[in-house]
């Protein structure tokens, strides 16, 4: 599908999706809430069929964090974005690796390095940081005196 | 749905492989719920390793952040740096002299040769076989030496910059890439009378940790590991970067998605990269290198990413740039980081032996995947 087919389609997906200008892929802008559902119609919709979730991360916009899904399909080849915006003092988003099993593990690199919590997950504990650990590494405010190596 | 989390009864037992073992090739620890030999559950745990790469990344300047990949996946160093050059090009659009494209996609190849070579001697050898590594490294050596000729090192080239490549080719390079290619054809055959056709090797691989094409694509696998499985994802050829396009190679594919499978395409994919460079090494134009550049890179505001096929798999670089001199958040989607995450689904049910052939065919490089 062309960007402007993706748009209509997935308008007529859910009607509370915005999109933004510019960039190589549709960017799509989507609410927290319900966000399973939408994942699961992205999946499951013929003609759509995101299978193949190829990038999962989150980015600290200092005010706000923001989820990041880059959806590929293996049969139509299109590619979109996915952007959920994120409360930053409590950032909380329904799982989706019951829909794409890759995300088991790059929710639990985001859980530790971005606090974001993820819901329903199966087994949410720090994958890459000791269990001990205390803090956010890739959130913009993170300081380590100790083992930062300021350049 | 999820697979059900095997619960540990009474019995069973729960060993450590790792962080040091060599079955793991790195810092890679293990965790295997076995009920007599058999593996109820392998859980990972990673960051022996974890260097925070993508933190450091923060405040490296465009041409600085390149040569940080070099330490990820160092046996694909070559083609990471590449696709970071290309993430800056394309984001700038730069245009990069036909001469430097040649040459990139040549080196690029030359080092999925190498990498595939040491793949299997090292695979060879987790499985019992000692033989096969000293004959990959004898071969490998060749590669190596016509990198450090050009390039200056042997395993982090560091030879890509934004716009082309850091310095011409050595006036030896081409005769000897073709001496090169012209021994390793004779010698990829002696591989396949050691190992290929044994028969021991084929019962211990054949129908042994299959990987479902479903599977492949919800794990997210790429590279050799999701072709295997009939997953059609080079990204060569999906979405040709350089000079791919022009080029006659194949994608090779198969359909069991077991080990043996796994080890079949990784070998014909090493046929396939002789037959690009063979396209390449007489035809490389006359010209620049490398196209002009400022000083100081700017990538305009927004958001960029691009992917790679590294001897692993899809390799990707997601860049938020606030329009400054470093980037605001990157993100690099490892290849083995997916496919480690499959292990634990494939290797379920099987021997505690088979799963260290399975991670052998999974080619996982450790410092990749924590990154």
């Amino acid at each position: 599908m062309t960007r402007e087919e993706l748009q209509a389609a997935l308008t007529e997906l859910q009607s509370s999706l915005t999109f933004e200008e510019g960039g190589e892929w549709l960017n799509i802008n989507a609410p927290a809430e319900n966000f399973h559902e939408l994942a699961l119609k992205l999946r499951h919709t013929s003609g759509l069929d995101f299978d193949y979730l190829f990038c999962q991360t989150c980015v600290d916009w200092k005010t706000h964090l923001t989820m990041v899904y880059h959806l590929t399909s293996m049969t139509h080849r299109h590619n979109i974005v996915v952007k959920i915006k994120l409360d930053r003092n409590n950032p909380e988003v329904t799982t989706v690796c019951d829909i794409w099993r890759t995300a088991e593990f790059h929710e639990r690199e985001v859980y530790e390095l971005f606090g974001v919590n993820f819901l329903n997950h199966p087994d949410l504990r720090k994958l890459i940081l000791p269990d001990d650990w205390i803090g956010y590494p890739l959130r913009k405010d993170y300081d380590d005196p100790v083992n930062m190596i300021k350049l | 749905m999820f697979e059900e989390v095997a619960s540990t009864e009474q019995g069973d037992l729960v060993i450590n492989i790792g962080p040091q073992h060599p079955a793991t090739h790195g810092v890679l620890h293990l965790v295997i719920t076995l009920n007599g030999e058999t593996v109820k559950k392998v859980e990972p745990h990673l960051g022996y390793i974890h260097r925070s790469i993508e933190k450091m990344c923060e405040s490296l300047s465009y041409r600085q952040f390149i040569y940080v990949t070099s330490r990820m996946d160092y046996l694909s160093s070559h083609i990471n740096n590449h696709g970071c050059a290309m993430l800056v090009e394309k984001a700038l659009q730069i245009e990069i002299p036909s001469r430097a494209q040649y040459i990139r996609v040549i080196m690029d190849e030359l080092t999925r040769l190498a990498s595939h070579q040491l793949w299997w001697g090292a695979m060879a050898m987790d499985i019992g076989a000692l033989t096969p590594f000293f004959l990959a490294f004898r071969e490998r050596e060749m590669i190596t030496d016509i990198m450090e000729e050009t390039c200056g090192a042997r395993l982090t080239m560091n030879y890509m910059v934004p716009g082309g490549i850091m310095y011409d080719i050595h006036p030896d390079f081409c005769k000897k890439v073709k001496e090169f290619i012209k021994h390793f054809r004779s010698k990829i055959d002696e591989y396949d009378e050691l190992l290929t056709g044994n028969i021991i090797f084929q019962n211990r691989m054949k129908g042994i940790g299959i990987l479902s094409k479903e599977d492949a694509i919800s794990y997210g696998c790429s590279g050799p590991t999701a072709r295997a499985s009939g997953v059609s994802c080079d990204v060569r050829k999906i979405y040709p970067y350089e000079i791919y396009d022009q080029l006659k190679f194949d994608e090779v594919l198969a359909t069991e998605g077991d080990s043996f499978a796994r080890y079949q395409v990784r070998l014909v994919e090493m046929h396939q990269s002789m037959n690009i460079i063979e396209q390449l090494i007489d035809n490389i134009p006359e010209g620049e290198i490398q196209a002009k550049t400022k000083a100081v890179l700017k990538l305009p505001k927004g958001e960029f990413y691009t992917r790679i096929e590294t001897a692993r798999g899809e390799f990707g670089i997601y860049v938020v740039s606030e329009g400054g001199t470093t980037p605001y958040r990157i993100k690099f989607r490892s290849p083995g980081f997916s496919n480690l995450s499959a292990l634990d689904h494939i290797v379920r049910g099987h021997k505690i032996g088979d799963m260290v052939a399975i991670m052998g065919t999974l080619d996982l490089v450790i410092p990749d995947i924590d990154r």
